[in-house]
C-alpha cells in the first residue's frame, strides 16, 4: 500500500505546514476555548483560598467587647470589622470556638455524629479568617458533603429567572406560569428598561398565580423602587441587598452595613422576605480587593449578613462566578463560600446562576455537587427562559437546557426542585396566563390586549418569535400602575371579577401569608399554600437514612420526563407481532429440518429465532426482507449460492454464524440477528474468532450487507477479500439504541429452544408483502 | 398557670398553628381575607400588611430557633412598621455613604425616630453608625 503519506495530511489534502499535533487545532475549535483562565496573583487580587495578605485568625475580647479581630485592633476596624465584631461575634462562644483546633472543627463539619446546631453555635464564635481557614481544609467532596449536612431547610428548592428582551408583559405572564408548573419556588424578574419595573412585576404576579400558584416572586431593581413594589404587594421577596467584602467596595456600592441593615429591617417591616447577595470576586471586579483571597473576603460578607440579621443569602460567586471559575480551584471556592453561608445558619440561594463557561461539560459538572447535596435554592436564578431573553445575563442553566437538568435529577435520583411538564399542560397554562393578564389589564384600565398578541406569545419559545409589546409600549403601562397606586388587591379583584377565580385565590393566598410573617423565617418558601422553612422543615441529616429523601410520589414525578420507552412502546414502534407465536411471513417459509449442504460455493445464512417472525426490522430501520435481499444478492454477485436456515437453539451472533457455517457446503456461513447484528464465520473456527462482524447494527446499511454477502462468496473461492468496515463517528450508540436493543433481544432469547434443530427456510422474495418494502 | 412551657417554635407556622395570634393592621383575623370580601370591597391594600405584634412573635420564634440576630432584625422591623415609607427611604438614603454631612444629622434622625415612633432599636443602630462613620470619615460628599 502506498497511501501512508496521504493519511498523514490534513483532511483537505493540504500539506502539513506546522510542527503541531493536529488534535490541538481540534481542541482550539471547541467551545471551551472561549473560556479564559487566570493565573494566581495575590497582588492583583487573584488568589482563591488563601492570599499571603490574608490576616491570621485571631480574636481578643475584653469586658465583652472585641478588641482585636483577625489581627486588627478595634481602633483600626473598618466598617465591616466594626459591624461583625459588634453583631456577629458571640463573646461566650468565641472563647470556646477560637480555642479549638481548626482541623478538629473541619472534621466536625463532615462528621455525621456532630449535629448541625452544634456547628452553627460554634460558627457564632468564629472570625471570618478562621471560618475561611476551616473550610479551606476540606476537599471539594467534603465541602459538598458538609453542605448537605449544614444546609438549612430539609426539602431542596430552586429559583427561576423570568425575563424577556422586550419586557413584554404577556410573555412574562406566560413564562411565569410555565415556571411555576416546572416546580420553581421563587421567580425573579428584572427589566431591560428600568422604568418598566411595575409592568414586569404585575405581569409576573399574574402569571405566577396561574396553575399551582404559591411561588415567591421578586422584581430586581433599585432598592427604593423595589421596596415600593413590594409594598404594593406586587413582589414578595427581595434579594438585591448586596454586600461586599472590603470597605471601599462597599462604599463604591453606595452602602454601608448600617444602611443595608436598615433596608433589611425595612423589608421585614413590610412583610417582605429578604436575602442579601454576595459572592466571590465582586470586590475584584469592583477594583477594591485589598489583595485578600476571595474566600476570606466572602467570609467577611457572610459574617456581616448574619450580623445584620438577614435570614439568608444569595451566594456563590453570582456575578463574579465566571471570574472565580477562571482561577485554579475556583469552583471549589464557590462551594466553600456556600458552606460558610449555611454554617452560619443562613438560607443559601447557592449561585449557579451566571453561566461560568461555554463548555457544557463544565456547566454540568458545576451543578452536580449541588444536585447531590441539595440546597435551599439550588440556583439563585435558573434561566427558565432562553439565553437571549435573560435580562440578568445567561444563567448556568437556561430554557434551552431544562430537559438536561431534569435528566440529571433522574440520573442521580436527586431532587433539583424541578418537575417535568407535558406539552398540553404547558400550552393550556400559557393560554390561561395571557388571558388572565389581558383581563387584568382591561379591568384596571391599562389597555386592551389584542388576541393576536396573546396567541403570538402562547406558542413562542422566546421573544424573537413574538409580535407583541415592545419596551417602549410597556413604559406608559408601567408608569400608570405606579402613578395610580395599583396594588395586588386590585389585581385579585380584577381576576375575581373576570372569572379567574383560581388565580385570584392563589394570589390572595400569598398576600395572606404576609400578615403572619411566616415566610420571613430562614429558608422559607410556600408550597401547596403552606410555608416550609428551616423552622418546620429543618435539615436533620445525621447519616444514611436521615435527611432529605425524595418521597415516592415526588420521585415518580421526577421520572416523568418525555419519551421514556416502555416495552409496549418499543414493540409497537418496531412493528413487533404480539405473542410468541409470531406469524410467518410469506417470503421466508419453514421447509422442514435443515441438513448440511454440499455445494462448494454455498453460503448458509443462519437467522435468529425471531427473525422475520416477531421482529421485522434492524435497529438501523432496514426491513429484514431488504437485508436478506442484500445478503443474497451479494452472495450471488460473488459467485456463491445462498441458503437460509433458522436457528432455534441460539440467538447469539457468533453461534448463529458458526452453526450456519457448519451447515454450509463451503464451510462459510453468515449469522444474523433480527436487530441486524451480523457475523461472517467459518466452520472450523472458535466461536468468537469470526472472519467479519457488523457489531454496530444501527449504522449498518444495505450496501454493507451486500458487500458482506459478496465477501462470504469470495471466501468459498479461497480468496481473502478486504473485510467490510462499517465506519462509526463516535455516536453514543448505547445511549441511542440499547433500550430498544435490550427489549428486542429479549424477544429473541425468549424464543430459544436449546434442543431445537435448525429449520430450512424457503426464500421467496417475490412473495414479499407490499408494506414490507420501505 | 401551666407548669409545662410551650416552646415558641410550636407556634410556627403561625398561620396554621396560632392564627388567632395575628391580625391585619385593621384588626381583621386571617380568616376574613377571602376572595368574597375582596370582591365586596371589604378588603383593601391597607389590610395586606404585617403588624409589629406579628413581627415580635416571629422574633420570639427565631430566638427559640437559636437565631438571635434574625430576631433582632424582626424587632427592628417591628419598630419600622409605623414609620412612613418616605421616612424609611429617606433614613436609608441618609445612612448611605456621604449623604449625611455630619454625625449630628444621623443622631438627629435617630432622635426623631425614637421620639415620634418609639423606634428605639432602629435609633440605636443609627447611633452606632454615626460613631463608626465618624471614625471612618464617611461624611464626605460623593456627588
Amino acid at each position: 500500500m502506498t497511501d501512508a503519506p496521504e493519511t498523514a495530511s490534513p483532511p483537505s489534502g493540504a500539506p502539513q505546514s506546522s510542527n503541531r499535533w493536529r488534535r490541538f487545532a481540534e481542541w482550539d475549535a471547541r467551545p471551551l476555548r472561549h473560556d479564559l483562565f487566570a493565573a494566581e496573583n495575590p497582588e492583583a487580587g487573584f488568589s482563591v483560598f488563601h492570599s499571603p495578605y490574608d490576616p491570621a485568625p485571631s480574636l481578643s475580647i475584653e469586658d465583652g467587647q472585641v478588641t482585636v479581630m483577625d489581627g486588627k485592633a478595634a481602633a483600626d476596624f473598618d466598617i465591616l470589622d466594626a459591624f461583625i465584631a459588634a453583631h456577629h461575634i458571640d463573646p461566650a462562644m468565641a472563647e470556646v470556638a477560637m480555642a479549638m483546633d481548626p482541623g478538629e472543627i473541619a472534621r466536625k463539619l463532615v462528621d455525621i455524629n456532630v449535629p448541625r446546631h452544634e456547628l452553627e453555635a460554634l460558627a457564632r464564635g468564629l472570625t471570618p479568617a478562621r471560618l475561611a481557614e476551616v473550610v479551606g481544609r476540606l476537599s471539594a467532596l467534603e465541602i459538598a458533603f458538609a453542605y448537605s449536612k449544614m444546609r438549612q431547610r430539609q426539602t431542596p428548592g430552586n429559583q427561576a429567572h423570568v425575563t424577556n428582551a422586550k419586557d413584554d408583559p404577556l410573555q412574562l405572564a406566560a413564562d411565569a406560569a410555565v415556571t411555576v408548573a416546572l416546580g420553581f419556588d421563587e421567580i425573579e424578574t428584572t427589566m431591560r428598561v428600568a422604568s418598566n419595573s411595575w409592568a414586569n412585576a404585575l405581569a409576573c404576579t399574574v402569571g405566577a398565580a396561574v396553575g399551582r400558584g404559591g411561588v415567591l416572586f421578586q422584581c430586581s431593581i433599585e432598592e427604593a423602587e423595589e421596596l415600593q413594589i413590594g409594598l404594593a404587594g406586587l413582589s414578595s421577596y427581595a434579594e438585591t441587598v448586596s454586600v461586599y467584602g472590603t470597605e471601599r467596595a462597599f462604599i463604591d456600592g453606595d452602602d454601608t452595613p448600617w444602611s443595608k441593615a436598615l433596608l433589611t429591617a425595612a423589608y421585614a417591616s413590610r412583610g417582605i422576605k429578604a436575602r442579601c447577595t454576595s459572592g466571590a470576586a465582586a470586590e475584584l471586579l469592583m477594583g477594591f480587593h485589598e489583595q485578600r483571597s476571595l474566600l476570606y473576603l466572602e467570609a467577611r460578607c457572610l459574617c456581616l449578613q448574619r450580623a445584620m440579621g438577614v435570614q439568608g443569602t444569595q451566594n456563590g460567586g453570582i456575578d463574579g462566578a465566571p471570574l472565580t471559575a477562571s482561577m485554579a480551584g475556583g469552583v471549589r471556592e464557590l462551594m466553600a463560600e456556600n458552606l460558610i453561608a449555611v454554617w452560619l445558619g443562613l438560607e443559601c440561594a447557592s449561585g449557579n446562576d451566571c453561566r461560568t463557561s461555554e463548555s457544557e461539560i463544565r456547566v454540568g459538572a458545576k451543578i452536580t455537587p449541588y444536585l447531590l447535596a441539595g440546597s435551599d435554592l439550588i440556583c439563585s436564578g435558573f434561566g427558565s427562559i432562553k439565553k437571549y431573553d435573560n435580562s440578568f445575563n445567561p444563567s448556568l442553566f437556561n430554557g434551552e437546557e431544562i430537559e438536561d437538568y431534569l435528566l440529571l435529577q433522574r440520573d442521580f435520583q436527586t431532587d433539583g426542585g424541578l418537575t417535568p411538564v407535558e406539552e398540553d399542560q404547558v400550552l393550556g397554562l400559557r393560554v390561561r396566563a395571557v388571558e388572565a393578564l389581558g383581563a387584568v389589564m382591561e379591568e384596571l384600565g391599562l389597555g386592551t390586549v389584542p388576541r393576536a398578541r396573546m396567541m403570538s406569545v402562547v406558542f413562542a419559545s422566546g421573544s424573537e418569535e413574538t409580535v407583541s409589546y415592545t419596551p417602549g409600549e410597556v413604559t406608559p403601562i408601567s408608569a400608570a400602575i405606579k402613578a395610580r397606586g395599583l396594588t395586588a388587591i386590585d389585581v385579585v379583584r380584577a381576576l375575581g371579577k373576570r372569572g379567574f377565580t383560581e388565580e385570584a385565590e392563589n394570589l390572595l393566598l400569598m398576600l395572606r401569608q404576609r400578615i403572619s410573617g411566616d415566610y420571613l423565617q430562614t429558608s422559607a418558601l410556600v408550597r401547596d399554600g403552606r410555608v416550609m422553612s428551616a423552622i418546620n422543615d429543618p435539615n436533620d441529616y445525621r447519616g444514611p437514612g436521615t435527611g432529605y429523601r425524595m418521597p415516592e410520589e415526588r420521585w415518580q414525578a421526577v421520572q416523568g420526563i418525555r419519551n421514556v420507552l416502555t416495552r409496549e412502546r418499543v414493540l409497537a414502534a418496531e412493528n413487533v407481532v404480539a405473542g410468541a407465536g409470531g406469524a410467518e411471513v410469506d417470503w421466508l417459509v419453514a421447509a422442514g429440518p435443515a441438513q448440511k449442504g454440499t455445494g462448494h460455493h454455498e453460503v448458509v445464512i443462519g437467522v435468529s429465532p425471531a427473525f422475520a417472525r416477531q421482529l421485522h426490522q434492524t435497529t438501523a430501520g432496514h426491513a429484514l426482507v431488504d437485508v436478506v435481499a442484500a445478503l443474497v444478492s451479494g452472495i450471488t454477485a460473488g459467485g456463491g449460492t445462498a441458503r437460509l436456515v433458522r436457528m432455534l437453539h441460539t440467538a447469539d451472533t457468533s453461534f448463529l454464524g458458526l452453526a450456519a457455517a457448519r451447515l454450509s457446503g463451503s464451510g462459510f456461513g453468515i449469522g444474523i440477528q433480527a436487530k441486524g447484528t451480523t457475523v461472517l464465520h467459518q466452520a472450523d473456527r472458535m466461536p468468537h474468532m469470526n472472519l467479519e462482524l457488523f457489531s454496530n447494527a444501527p449504522l449498518t446499511g444495505l450496501d454493507h450487507y451486500h458487500a458482506l454477502g459478496r465477501n462470504a462468496a469470495r471466501h468459498t473461492f479461497g480468496e481473502t477479500p478486504e473485510p467490510v468496515v462499517v465506519p462509526t463517528h463516535g455516536e453514543a450508540l448505547g445511549a441511542r439504541f440499547h433500550v430498544r436493543v435490550a427489549l428486542l433481544y429479549a424477544i429473541e432469547t425468549g424464543l430459544i429452544d436449546p434442543i431445537g434443530h435448525p429449520i430450512e427456510l424457503a426464500y421467496r422474495p417475490e412473495m414479499r408483502a407490499p408494506e414490507a418494502a420501505q | 398557670m401551666s407548669v409545662k412551657s410551650v416552646s415558641d417554635l410550636d407556634l410556627y407556622p403561625v398561620a396554621e398553628k396560632a392564627p388567632e395570634r395575628v391580625k391585619t393592621p385593621t384588626g381583621k383575623p386571617l380568616s376574613a381575607l377571602t376572595l368574597e370580601a375582596v370582591l365586596a370591597g371589604e378588603i383593601g391594600a391597607e389590610d395586606i400588611a404585617i403588624t409589629p405584634e406579628a413581627l415580635m412573635l416571629q422574633a420570639k420564634i427565631a430566638r427559640a430557633a437559636g437565631r438571635a440576630t434574625l430576631a433582632e432584625n424582626f424587632e427592628r422591623a417591628a419598630d419600622l412598621v409605623g414609620v412612613p415609607q418616605e421616612l424609611i427611604l429617606d433614613t436609608y438614603e441618609l445612612l448611605r455613604p456621604g449623604r449625611a454631612g455630619s454625625a449630628q444629622e444621623l443622631l438627629d434622625r435617630a432622635a426623631l425616630l425614637r421620639r415620634d415612633y418609639g423606634a428605639e432599636r432602629v435609633a440605636t443602630l443609627i447611633e452606632e453608625a454615626a460613631a463608626v462613620y465618624t471614625r471612618r470619615g464617611l461624611f464626605v460628599k460623593r456627588y
